[in-house]
């Protein structure tokens, strides 16, 4: 669980709803499950004409960025909506996921990296 | 003064989305610094709580909104092929000059764009499900806190490259 300050005298005053700390582990993971999607859709784009032809060009107008990020953006909320069913009674602790995620956010800005992604064009 | 509908939409992406995002990041970054036991009083913490979420929840909005009209208003004028005159990306890759601007800032700002409404959506969910309880849970509130600064940096980044890839070869 949270480490909880109650010696302070104003928290006394104020009026708590005890909740768990299972659905804000399960935004914070999901958000790092979105941002690493993103990193490997791009790097995938790169790496394969058939995806990024294929799969990622939802428009041609927009090109394969339409279907990058809208997957990326479904992953996201499915992921979200899992752990959130998952986790919901959990005190699964936000330290834990922040660190998690913060590794999936790292991956996935790398993944979103020109210097990165690029060197994996296809011939 | 007279501006083009593409230019009227670079605006709202650029400066209209982009200046509500600049404005409620400060004053949620400031609410969420200061809701702590020292900095509050009892009579206070509901209408701090209010503007709070209010702050956040704009945020995320704004970065929705950037990202939506960026990417499937404004980024179909930069990236035309057949376009004439040029199209932006045209005119950036056809001099070895400007041709980084597109290879390497339009390249990132397009991606890393989209994870500053991901993780500003994840700390405005924080904030109107916490609630008050982020008073009294300081690792909480600080989780929402490092999402809440990442977001803005990764939207830092997109809008930079954005602002000076405008100057160089502007969507007309």
């Amino acid at each position: 669980m949270a480490t909880t300050d109650t010696d302070h005298p104003v928290l006394k005053e104020i009026e708590f709803e005890d909740k768990p700390e299972g659905p804000v582990s399960a935004a914070i993971l999901a958000a790092g499950i979105g941002v690493l999607a993103l990193g490997i859709f791009t790097t995938l784009a790169e790496a394969s004409t058939t995806l990024k032809e294929d799969v990622f060009q939802w428009s041609t107008r927009v090109g394969p960025l339409a279907g990058k990020t809208g997957i990326a953006v479904a992953v996201w909320l499915v992921s979200w909506v899992i752990l959130f069913f998952v986790l919901r009674n959990k005190p699964f602790e936000t330290r834990r996921a922040l660190t998690i995620s913060l590794v999936l956010i790292g991956l996935g800005l790398i993944g979103t990296f020109p210097t990165f992604f690029q060197a994996f064009i296809s011939e | 003064m007279h501006f083009t509908t593409r230019e009227w939409w670079t605006l709202i992406h650029g400066m209209v989305f982009g200046a509500a995002f600049l404005l409620a990041f400060a004053g949620g970054l400031a609410g969420l610094y200061s809701l702590r036991p020292g900095l509050i009083t009892a009579e206070g913490v509901a209408e701090r709580l209010r503007r709070l979420k209010i702050g956040v929840t704009a945020m995320a909005v704004a970065a929705w909104g950037t990202v939506i009209t960026g990417t499937w208003i404004v980024y179909p004028w930069y990236r035309a092929e057949d376009a004439r005159p040029p199209s932006a990306k045209a005119q950036l890759l056809a001099n070895a000059n400007t041709a980084d601007w597109h290879e390497f800032g339009m390249e990132w700002k397009e991606h890393i764009a989209w994870i500053a409404p991901i993780l500003a959506t994840a700390a405005a969910f924080i904030v109107l499900y916490y609630g008050t309880n982020l008073i009294r849970h300081d690792r909480v509130r600080k989780t929402a806190m490092i999402l809440f600064v990442l977001a803005f940096a990764t939207a830092v980044v997109a809008g930079g490259f954005g602002a000076f890839i405008t100057k160089v070869a502007p969507v007309k």
